[in-house]
């Protein structure tokens, strides 16, 4: 139910948000400011959000500024937002227990994991997260391969999300179109103007919420105001990835002396596809208590960077940082399209800001764009 | 299970400074579960001696820097199964191997150093179990792992082989949602190049890894040390960052070097 109704919601009514919440029995998280950086965590009241803080991002840079502007989100973001709420960084999916029945015969338990999901009210979530949210909800989602405890999260999750009033110097979301304004997926949607919100609702829920603050419309100067400062934002960003079918270009470019190039500087960290909203490869990991008698079977986040990932039969198949590198891109930029429709980079920045050496995806992308292999054989057989 | 059915472990001490050992006894209650399974023969920190008896598994604490443990270890070697070198001297050679990079020889320190340098019998350099004999797994860290050691004797029991990850710190570090001490505090943290198992201490504490267990697979210390470089770390402090706790594993000991070696002709510019 998107709606065109805008309401006024002043800074001073956020504590009545956050404690209608409390009262609906949601978790609330939302940005805070912990360890240098901004960070999605509990919080209780409105003091805990990062008043005033803005966020400076370079590759493989990231500074925070503290500053009187009296905003609660002119960050842009941090090394994490949604997916490790949805997507855990280690869940358990199953126990198995040995027991021993009446006639001493031994028999293994199968247990699976309970599919239980607080109510969690997600606060701060931007347009290059929900565009991500929406890339992982076709891999957690889909018919064929569903995954559970993904789902019961998913249902259970209520978003307030906000539209971006600034980039970052490494956020490229206007140019992939997924930001920076927010266009899906929310319950509720705030842009922050001086001294008060223009709030839209998405959904029945969010309206309830909303309907119970009691908040007057906006006025056609703050819905102005609002949308200058998101448009705003969309001009800052000076990074894009080529206007150009990235697929075709980085398959017919498989041979391209850059790779060699980016692997002199690849850490091989996986740093960049553990900060990536959509990145979703994972491996999983047995641990047995010592006497034997149970077992945890886990999910953990893995990487195209790991020599586990691609270990088949006793053989590590991308060996070297060239060819976790390309796996890495031509995934990301190419085959995402064949396996899921969509591209899997949403601008967001992050895997620039967040990698050591700061290796940035749309100066890679650039360089094999503009001195391209021009392969027209390969160009052929991917084309057909 | 009854002894004569459980397998038979021992714990040997070389070079080291017993703390390996501790991982072993710092369990709690696993150490009493443990017990049940299998059976020490030797352990000399827990006081159970018997150095020599055949065992199925064999766990190695310390380097190898005199005859008498490099004649020793060849003897375990043929009494164990399977023998585990464990901790940073069993792997690499531990903080001791500095000694191999000198160029002034052991005898020469040996005098100024000890009143009687004729009662010391010591080999040249310090190295790790697996250039003597043949090691079937190395358990690294400074101290190692409770848990890596203990996994590895429960798969022992289950019969798989133990699976120690060698991935980088920094897909644990993530996993466990720590902000990265170097991305946004520009401190010099050896996470990119170091294997994981430490549970992410430092960086979870708002320091800088200091690689404690090991090099990686697949690292590129070149980059990272150029990486330092930008961050305003000296030639000189970049080899010492590799030059550190595993020493001589041979990733360290050949970037430790290029750098050192920059730092002198710097010096002498
Ligand atoms: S590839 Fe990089 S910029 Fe694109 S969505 Fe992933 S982290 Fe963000
Ligand atoms: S691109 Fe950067 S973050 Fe990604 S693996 Fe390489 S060094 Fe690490
Ligand atoms: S803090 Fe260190 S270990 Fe963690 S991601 Fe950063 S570089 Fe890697
Ligand atoms: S220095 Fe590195 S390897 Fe050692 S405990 Fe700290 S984080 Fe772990």
């Amino acid at each position: 139910m998107q709606n065109n109704i805008f309401y006024l919601l002043p800074h001073s009514k956020l504590p009545l948000l956050i404690s209608i919440l409390g009262t609906e029995k949601f978790e609330i998280i939302g940005p805070q400011s912990i360890d240098g950086s901004i960070v999605y965590e509990k919080i209780e009241n409105v003091d805990q959000l990062p008043w005033g803080i803005l966020d400076y991002q370079w590759p493989g840079i990231y500074r925070l500024e503290n500053t009187d502007i009296n905003k609660a989100f002119i960050f842009t973001n941090g090394p994490q937002a949604l997916k490790p709420y949805l997507f855990r960084a280690q869940e358990l999916l199953f126990e198995v227990e040995k027991k021993e029945n009446k006639n001493n015969k031994k028999k293994l338990n199968f247990i699976p994991a309970k599919e239980e999901a607080p109510k969690l009210a997600f606060i701060g979530a931007r347009a290059c997260d929900l565009a991500a949210m929406a890339i992982q909800d076709k891999i957690f989602l889909a018919d064929t391969h569903l995954d559970i405890y993904y789902r019961s999260r998913r249902e259970n999750l209520f978003i307030i999300a906000v539209n971006c009033i600034r980039s970052s110097a490494n956020c490229f979301c206007a140019s992939t179109g997924d930001g920076p304004k927010v266009t899906k997926l929310y319950d509720i949607l705030m842009t922050e103007i001086e001294e008060n919100f223009v709030v839209q609702v998405g959904t029945d829920n969010g309206k309830r919420i909303i309907d119970q603050l009691e908040l007057s419309h906006a006025l056609p100067e703050h819905i102005k105001e609002a949308d200058e400062y998101v448009e705003q934002a969309g001009l800052q960003q000076t990074k894009k990835l080529p206007d150009t079918n990235l697929r075709n270009l980085l398959f017919s470019n498989l041979n391209h002396p850059r790779w060699n190039d980016v692997a002199k500087r690849c850490l091989s960290c996986t740093n960049c596809t553990q900060v990536c909203p959509t990145c979703f490869c994972h491996s999983s990991l047995e641990q047995a208590i010592l006497d034997g008698t149970k077992s945890g079977h886990y999910r953990v986040w893995d990487s195209c960077f790991t020599c586990g990932h691609s270990y088949i039969h006793g053989r590590v198949i991308r060996d070297d940082t060239r060819k976790r590198y390309r796996q890495w891109l031509t995934h990301k930029l190419g085959s995402w399209y064949d396996q899921f429709g969509t591209s899997g980079c949403v601008g967001c920045g992050r895997c620039i800001t967040w990698c050591p050496v700061g290796i940035d995806i749309t100066e890679e992308t650039y360089a094999i764009y503009d001195n391209q292999n021009n392969d027209k054989e390969i160009i052929k057989e991917i084309i057909k | 299970m009854n002894s004569a059915t459980k397998p038979k472990i021992a714990v040997h001490k070389f070079s080291s400074c017993d703390g390996c050992q501790l991982s072993f006894l710092n369990t709690g209650e696993d150490l009493i579960t443990l017990s049940k399974l299998v059976d020490i023969v030797h352990f000399a920190e827990a006081g159970i001696l018997s150095p020599n008896e055949k065992v199925d598994i064999a766990f190695i604490e310390g380097s190898m820097t005199t005859s008498e443990e490099v004649e020793r270890i060849h003897k375990i070697r043929e009494n164990s199964k399977y023998l585990i070198a464990i901790g940073a001297c069993a792997t690499a050679g531990g903080i001791q191997a500095l000694r191999n990079f000198s160029n002034s020889n052991v005898e020469k320190w040996k005098n100024k150093i000890y009143e009687r340098p004729e009662t010391i019998n010591s080999l040249p350099t310090s190295t790790p179990v697996s250039a003597h004999v043949n090691v079937d797994l190395e358990i690294w860290g400074c101290p190692p792992s409770s848990s890596q050691i203990y996994t590895t004797i429960r798969c022992y029991l289950s019969g798989v082989t133990a699976d120690i990850p060698q991935d980088a710190l920094c897909l644990h570090c993530k996993r466990k949602n720590i902000v990265c001490v170097l991305v946004a505090k520009g401190l010099n943290c050896m996470g990119p190049v170091t294997k994981t198992g430490c549970g992410v201490l430092c960086p979870s504490k708002d320091r800088e890894c200091y690689n404690c267990f090991g090099p990686a697979e697949n690292i590129n210390c070149l980059s990272l040390g150029k990486r330092f470089q930008e961050l305003d770390l000296s030639n000189e402090e970049i080899s010492r960052r590799f030059l550190l706790i595993n020493n001589s594993a041979p990733a360290f000991k050949k970037w430790g070097e290029y750098f050192k070696k920059m730092a002198h002709k710097e010096n002498i510019i």
